[in-house]
């Protein structure tokens, strides 16, 4: 039933998927905190018509399929003359998707910070500036590091999303090499396995941050 | 102003040359509600009053609209001869920038009921956070100005602890010290010890005795701690309902007041001093 020799024989191909796959999330999370923290920071914005836009934004991008945004970035894009590589493409597609989620996580984060550590920052004059920096995110973030985890692992599971738009990601390889070979078992089985370790490992790691931030 | 005003509360303001500050004809409401109705007060440098009153007589707002936490709905606050809410264009007043407000706004200082520290910086970067980045002095100026700060509140030996792991009257303490810092030249006291545990509260008035008796600094103290503000005021206002109702020096509104209002309020007081000793 299982063959070790052609388990062994496939992980080369399979480990180079894997590393398209984990650039994929890394990449895509990291715009995905950016992004997600502009919005929050565009929706609280006290300039009405930012914060209604980004808020019909948030909404349309959270109601609809990531499968069909990455459509829309890889097929409809090219259209107006605007052409990414599937990998760019799968980047902008899953951080765009996934930032409108971490801005409400943002938002949830920073409107749990007291009012008074806004009042305290005002009557030592603080800038706008150095009121976020030094005062509300550092509160802001910690608590919420748990959630942005999830979501962190919630991408990484979503990345085979991208074999829609040609990225020979993890599972896609996968898929060929059984295709090819017309055996799915080992190659299958064994991509399970890296999605079931590596989510393992990613979530250990942000327990261990969350302690970390949360010394004090 | 050309003359010292008369209310219907026939109270007289002291007539102060050069005040620090001065608010004139400032309300503010919340809504329907009318929080403050046409304040007129100068408080000289130097001064410390003590404004007392009970909950909801808008004592609390009066701070916060100097420290500029509420925009007054009207009328206009003085700090050092300028417009804090306001900037002079074409000698008419428009609503100010907020470079005009932080300019002005660094006069000011402020110690709050809840201490707000910040929670997840050590002790010495409470207080030198500040000092760095607005009064953009170098770290290791701000740490020697925070050290002997905090050896003045006689927290000195807690610089690398975290607000957490102090008492509510050490943070008081340290929510001072972090106010002092940066040299206001006013400084307000928003009930800073009505958070606290009874036996807590006279190390903190200490401090600010402390500093009231060194004379530099002017200060507005909000509080219901009435015997402190008989020993440190040099001047009591009474408000009630939005109004200043009676001001003067301690031992007058102390223990002679001539308004109702005041008499009833300043009774209860006694009696609760009564039932609790």
């Amino acid at each position: 039933m299982w063959d070790w020799e052609y388990a062994f024989s496939i992980m080369p191909q399979l480990l180079k998927a894997l590393q398209i796959t984990i650039s994929a999330t890394i990449l895509g999370f990291l715009l995905a905190c950016i992004l997600g923290l502009l919005l929050a920071f565009a929706r609280r914005s006290n300039f009405k018509p930012l914060s209604l836009v980004t808020g019909g934004f948030v909404e349309f991008v959270r109601s609809t399929p990531l499968l069909a945004q990455l459509y829309f970035i890889f097929y409809v894009l090219p259209q107006c003359g605007i052409m990414l590589s599937p990998l760019s493409a799968g980047v902008i597609g899953l951080g765009l998707h996934y930032s409108t989620y971490l801005s409400e996580v943002y938002r949830a984060g920073i409107d749990a910070v007291p009012r008074g550590q806004w009042e305290a920052s005002t009557a030592l004059n603080f800038s706008r500036t150095r009121t976020w920096l030094s005062v509300i995110l550092p509160q802001a973030i910690p608590p919420i590091i748990p959630v942005m985890g999830n979501y962190f692992i919630g991408m990484f599971k979503d990345t085979p999303l991208l074999s829609a738009i040609t990225l020979v990601e993890v599972l896609q390889a996968a898929k060929i090499i059984g295709s090819h070979t017309f055996r799915y078992i080992e190659p299958i089985t064994i991509v399970g396995l890296m999605f079931l370790v590596l989510s393992y490992v990613s979530s250990v790691g942000i327990r261990r941050l969350e302690a970390r931030l949360n010394r004090w | 102003m050309e003359a010292i005003q008369l209310n219907q509360y026939e109270d007289i303001s002291p007539v102060i040359d050069k005040p620090i500050i001065s608010y004139q004809k400032v309300s503010k409401s919340f809504g329907d509600l009318k929080v403050l109705r046409e304040i007129d007060l100068d408080i000289a440098p130097g001064e410390i009053v003590a404004v007392i009153g009970s909950s909801g007589s808008g004592k609390t707002t009066l701070a916060r609209m100097l420290m500029t936490l509420e925009q007054p709905t009207s009328g206009v606050i003085m700090v050092d001869g300028e417009p804090l809410w306001h900037k002079s264009v074409n000698g008419k007043l428009v609503p100010a920038d907020e470079k005009h407000i932080r300019r002005v706004r660094s006069k000011i200082g402020m110690v709050f009921q809840q201490f707000n520290l910040f929670p997840h910086m050590t002790i010495l970067r409470n207080v030198t956070e500040a000092p760095i980045h607005v009064l953009g002095i170098s770290r290791a100026e701000a740490e020697e100005r925070a050290v002997a700060m905090l050896n003045k509140v006689g927290l000195g030996n807690k610089l690398d602890v975290y607000p957490a792991q102090l008492s509510g009257g050490q943070q008081q303490r340290v929510a001072i010290a972090r106010a002092l810092v940066m040299r206001p030249k006013v400084m307000l006291c928003d009930e800073v010890t009505s958070a606290l545990d009874p036996e807590l509260v006279g190390e903190v008035l200490e401090v600010l005795k402390e500093i009231a008796a060194e004379g530099e600094t002017t200060m507005l103290l909000i509080t219901h701690e009435m015997a402190f503000a008989g020993d440190v005021a040099d001047r009591i206002i009474f408000i009630d309902k939005g109004r200043i109702v009676e001001q003067g020096p301690p031992n007058v509104i102390l223990s002679n007041p001539r308004n109702p209002r005041t008499r009833e309020f300043l009774s209860r007081f006694r009696q609760q001093w009564a039932s609790k000793s």
